[in-house]
């Protein structure tokens, strides 16, 4: 039992750090550049997509031993639309700003690679409770993840963080980070900035 | 009429470009454009398979969905029609044009998870038309402007493949080698782009 618990963490910090799916795998790149023009739309794309993986990782290792080997991604993929529209109505009738802001970038959490990934990679083939873990922890991952690139874009864009003025009137935003190229150059950048440390480190442990 | 066309392609090519503004269809766009061969091939392939996306999942939208009030289905509808539909596109072409097949082949399956093809239809699916619009203008509108964004997505690639083969050839520091490097490119002809907002009409 203790060892069972020990894993499902290992599963969830496997999804923060070491495979964290934007800055290692590198999937699910649209809503990760298209919605972190700031933190809060991040945190929602971020949270929204966390209840999908979870959801959809535990309904695929539930169905995992049913469903045929021929017609599996084809199922994931109704499972995924079920739980996105989901979301996606929950999100319209309690938090219409949000799901305004984020706009079809809601529905097409359906083919972000993320999940599928997951879906195929691991649900499919371990058990229900550390598939949920597994979805969590990825999610929480990508949530990390865009909400550090949406707070370098909000407050180097919009002098803002939160929507909470930062720098007082007098600053003025570089607007290029919260218009499509920053999206670009902030994520090069800080992809490039962790290699850099990676190398570092792995220079010190030689 | 054809003003209202031409405002739209000009629109969905440049002012808007699916890729560089709109940021759907980022995973083919970083994944196949090392080589502008392969650029040129995905970018027929979407094509292809985007017009004739958009126009059934149109037809499925204004004969199906909207009629039994069932809209909120569209994400599970439009998904599952594109999925089918790139499968049987695949099957239609290896048994009858096995030259294209062998030209589009590997890159219809990844046309699945393009999120450009959903994006088009739900974009068009969420298009008001001016009052009186004939059914057979919606339909034409909106399988042109689905044409038109994946001609843009076509331009984006090749170009950024271009630019990708030249950086092959260069030396790069090692941190940024590989995918920052890209990004970062990516960003500088999305910046290229933002000159055609003033387009916009």
């Amino acid at each position: 039992m203790a060892e069972q618990k020990k894993s499902n963490l290992a599963v969830l910090k496997n999804g923060l750090l070491n495979e964290n799916p934007t800055f290692i795998q590198l999937l699910g790149m649209c809503p990760t550049l298209a919605v972190t023009t700031s933190v809060a739309n991040a945190i929602g794309m971020g949270l929204s997509a966390t209840f999908v993986l979870a959801c959809s990782n535990l309904a695929v290792s539930l169905i995992r031993k049913i469903v045929p080997d021929k017609i599996r991604i084809a199922t994931y993929v109704i499972v995924i639309a079920a739980f996105v529209s989901v979301v996606d109505m929950l999100l319209k009738a309690y938090l219409p700003a949000l799901s305004a802001s984020l706009g079809m970038f809601i529905p097409l959490i359906v083919v972000n690679c993320i999940i599928l990934a997951r879906a195929e990679s691991f649900a499919s083939k371990n058990k229900a409770l550390p598939s949920v873990f597994d979805g969590i922890g990825m999610g929480l991952g990508f949530t990390c993840a865009l909400t550090i690139l949406g707070t370098v874009r909000e407050i180097l864009g919009n002098g803002t963080f939160l929507g909470l003025s930062l720098f007082g009137a007098a600053y003025k935003p570089a607007i290029i980070f919260i218009l499509p190229p920053g999206a670009f150059l902030v994520l090069g950048s800080l992809i490039a900035l962790l290699n850099l440390i990676r190398d570092k480190r792995k220079e010190a442990g030689k | 009429m054809i003003a209202q066309f031409l405002v739209m392609a000009v629109g969905a090519i440049l002012v808007e470009n699916f890729v560089l503004v709109k940021f759907l269809g980022i995973c083919p766009f970083l994944g196949v454009s090392k080589k502008t061969d392969t650029a040129i091939g995905m970018g027929m392939a979407v094509i292809f398979v985007m017009t004739l996306a958009s126009a059934i999942t149109f037809l499925v939208d204004h004969w199906i969905l909207i009629p039994l009030g069932a809209e909120y289905l569209r994400t599970i509808a439009f998904i599952l029609v594109i999925a089918a539909l790139v499968q049987f596109v695949e099957m239609v072409v290896a048994k009858l044009v096995p030259a294209l097949y062998s030209a589009l082949g590997i890159y219809l399956p990844l046309i699945t998870t393009n999120c450009a093809v959903l994006g088009v239809a739900l974009i068009n699916a969420e298009r008001v038309f001016e009052e009186g619009t004939s059914f057979g203008m919606m339909f034409g509108l909106s399988v042109w402007y689905s044409f038109c964004a994946a001609v843009g997505f076509t331009l984006a690639i090749v170009l950024f493949a271009g630019v990708r083969e030249r950086l092959e050839l260069s030396n790069i520091p090692k941190p940024l080698q590989g995918f920052p490097i890209a990004l970062i490119t990516a960003g500088l002809i999305s910046i290229a782009f933002l000159g055609f907002q003033g387009l916009s009409f």
